[in-house]
């Protein structure tokens, strides 16, 4: 077994703290993505578990046993650098094979787990080049060759696609993903890209100022964020949240959402679920719960559209000046710079996300 | 620099807005120009003149013309081969231990600790110290009567600077000592050009300190390497200060001291022959200039690593 855990770690550099209380568990075989902004604190985390940096406070585990004291070469990882960190005097071959070399390994052994990983990973005819005579997208595949041929229990892996232009990204993801699926490798994968981190993850763990905010699934985060940064985080573009206030609508058992220039009534299970909180409260509504319609109840004007192909982004602003993206189909009517609109919003519960506007935290249904 | 004004004569051409920008390079250039030309080309080229004049050894008698005729009996005399032979052993002595120690020194202080600027500050003082100064403070350390030696209870007898076998090694500590400085910055250059995730990415995969040292640090830092060779060889070849001030003229070991510049001096201000004197500086020059295109060319076919 080879899960990893954070269990309450904290990592301080000086008076700023990078890791705050982390707790997290990757099980066995997992692929788990650590997302958020630079800064976050995630590639922190990463290292903690590398054993490049000393927690602070509490422990950090693989498999049974603690780390916290354990040398990096003992722990039984491999990392996967943003920058690659190919040893640049030493050929691809030497390249995989040093960590080998390092652990002891018989030189038959070594080049037959040498040779597999490099068949793996395309590189067998580049064996005898040099880091600074391959290509981008080949050095990657180095590094992802160097970490895989010591079959190692857990990898890490720190921002590997970001040097990487925009299709080989893709490619490289799928094979990343594909790789991991084969070998079954505990992962734990640092980035800030969420469409990586949807994409990719089984799970994933979004962190801001280095903080866990939601550990889950990529469809429960979305469908459920646990607070207002990973609604706005999650998505492209992210859920719009207004601030407004609860109110009774008048009708008994009913309530609306009020902001200036508009009253949106809820839906009764939201409703319900919200009841006594507030009044104080931030509406989340994702660009897709959105549609520009005669009937809508928020009134807005219409600041930028942006076509993208297959989707259009209508961005608006209300009255008080906030902010709505609503997307449309490429084939809806595209509204006018200026235009008055109303926007409607999908009347499914599941649209509505309601957040605490003090803390941030969603209201009613469990996340 | 205006461009090229349109109607401006010449200058509305490309051609000729090139020829403007070439005169005002030119024009910038002079000072400069004026300056190696005063103190550096012309005593250079001089040097080859002199070598075609004999002086002869009695005051007052001028210069004539004797071509190419003095320069074998020159090279071959015992006096220079000796000198040569004695600069050799001396560059033997300095190079690879300034070098050496400079690394030492730039790995303990290439930590990141509190502190640790003041320490590399200390470390790369003896560069901006004279070179009399430190002669004169190690001198005076040397010193039979008055010296650190003494006072620690060492008292060797003929004393260090006096002695023919430590009279050489001595001045080289002070040479070692004065490029130390130069030595360490040099490879703390070096050490900071190599990136950290190397030597993580080597701990990760099972390298211990001493293993990232050799297998990482020190591949990765011979561009450093060979460059810090090539400039304390050069160094070491044109020590003279400390012989001069150490040893002096008139001290019994100055045979064993007599490294090439020192000889040239005494060659050109005491026996008055400028024409061997600048034969041996054209050696000297030529030894320098092989050295220099030698290990540049190493360091373009081996040394270097585009990342």
């Amino acid at each position: 077994m080879a899960q990893v855990s954070f269990d309450a770690v904290t990592k301080r550099f000086g008076h700023t703290t990078a890791v705050d209380e982390l707790t997290l568990d990757v099980a066995d075989g997992e692929l788990l993505v650590l997302l958020g902004s630079s800064g976050c604190g995630k590639t922190t985390a990463l290292r903690l578990v590398a054993g490049l940096e000393e927690v602070t406070a509490g422990t950090v585990s693989i498999g049974e046993r603690v780390v916290n004291e354990v040398d990096p070469k003992d722990r039984d990882v491999a990392m996967v650098f943003q920058s690659y960190a190919l040893y640049p005097h030493l050929t691809v071959g030497k390249n995989i094979e040093f960590p080998l070399r390092q652990r002891g390994v018989s030189k038959d052994e070594r080049m037959a787990r040498v040779a597999k990983a490099a068949d793996t990973l395309g590189l067998s005819e580049l064996l005898g080049r040099k880091p600074a005579q391959l290509s981008g997208g080949q050095r990657q595949r180095v590094a992802l060759a160097r970490a895989i041929v010591r079959e190692p229990t857990v990898f890490l892996m720190d921002e590997p696609l970001s040097n990487l232009d925009a299709a080989l990204r893709v490619q490289t993801r799928a094979d990343i993903v594909e790789l991991q699926s084969r070998l079954r490798t505990t992962t734990l994968y640092v980035t800030h890209d969420q469409v990586e981190a949807m994409t990719m993850g089984h799970r994933i763990a979004v962190m801001s100022d280095g903080k866990l905010q939601q550990v889950a699934t990529p469809e429960h985060l979305y469908a459920l964020p646990a607070n207002a940064f990973v609604a706005h985080f999650l998505g492209s573009p992210g859920m719009n949240l207004v601030e407004g206030l609860l109110v009774d609508s008048g009708a008994p058992g009913t309530l609306c959402f009020a902001f200036p220039g508009a009253s949106v009534p809820l839906p009764t299970e939201v409703a319900d679920a919200v009841r006594g909180s507030g009044p104080d409260v931030v509406l989340g509504l994702r660009p897709e719960a959105l549609q520009l319609s005669p009937e809508g109840s928020i009134s807005a004007t219409v600041v930028i559209v942006e076509l993208l192909g297959a989707e259009t982004h209508v961005i608006c602003h209300t009255e008080t000046g906030a902010r709505l993206i609503v997307r449309q189909v490429a084939s809806a009517a595209k509204p006018a710079l200026g235009e008055a609109v109303r926007i409607a919003v999908d009347p499914d519960p599941r649209s509505y996300h309601l957040f605490d506007s003090s803390t941030g935290d969603r209201l009613g249904s469990a996340a | 620099m205006r461009d090229g004004a349109p109607g401006a004569d010449h200058r509305g051409t490309l051609r000729g807005r090139r020829r403007h920008e070439w005169a005002v390079a030119y024009m910038l250039l002079v000072p400069a120009l004026l300056l190696f030309a005063v103190f550096s080309f012309y005593p250079f080229f001089r040097n080859f003149k002199l070598m075609l004049y004999e002086t002869p050894p009695v005051p007052g008698v001028p210069a004539h013309y004797v071509g190419l005729h003095q320069i074998i009996p020159t090279i071959t005399s015992t006096q220079f081969t000796q000198s040569l032979v004695t600069t050799l052993v001396f560059v033997v002595l300095v190079v690879p231990i300034s070098l050496l120690a400079g690394l030492a020194l730039a790995v303990a202080a290439h930590r990141k600790l509190k502190g640790m600027a003041v320490y590399r500050m200390i470390f790369s003082s003896t560069v901006v110290s004279s070179v009399a100064v430190a002669s004169v403070v190690f001198g005076t350390l040397l010193n039979p009567v008055v010296g650190l030696l003494p006072w620690l209870g060492i008292n060797p007898s003929p004393p260090a600077l006096e002695s023919s076998t430590w009279a050489l090694p001595s001045v080289a500590v002070i040479t070692i000592w004065q490029f130390l400085g130069l030595s360490f910055i040099i490879m703390t250059a070096g050490l900071q050009s190599v990136p950290d995730e190397l030597l993580e990415a080597a701990r990760i995969d099972g390298a211990g300190s001493w293993t990232r040292f050799w297998r990482m640090t020190v591949p990765l830092l011979s561009p450093t390497i060979f460059f810090g060779v090539v400039v304390s060889t050069i160094y070491a070849f044109q020590a003279f200060g400390a012989v001069d001030i150490l040893i002096g003229p008139t001290n019994t070991v100055r045979l064993h001291t007599n490294v090439l510049i020192y000889n040239i001096v005494n060659t050109l201000q005491i026996s008055n022959n400028a024409g061997a004197a600048a034969i041996m500086a054209t050696v000297l020059f030529l030894i320098l200039l092989g050295l220099t295109i030698l290990q540049m060319r190493f360091l373009e076919r081996r040394v270097s690593y585009a990342r």
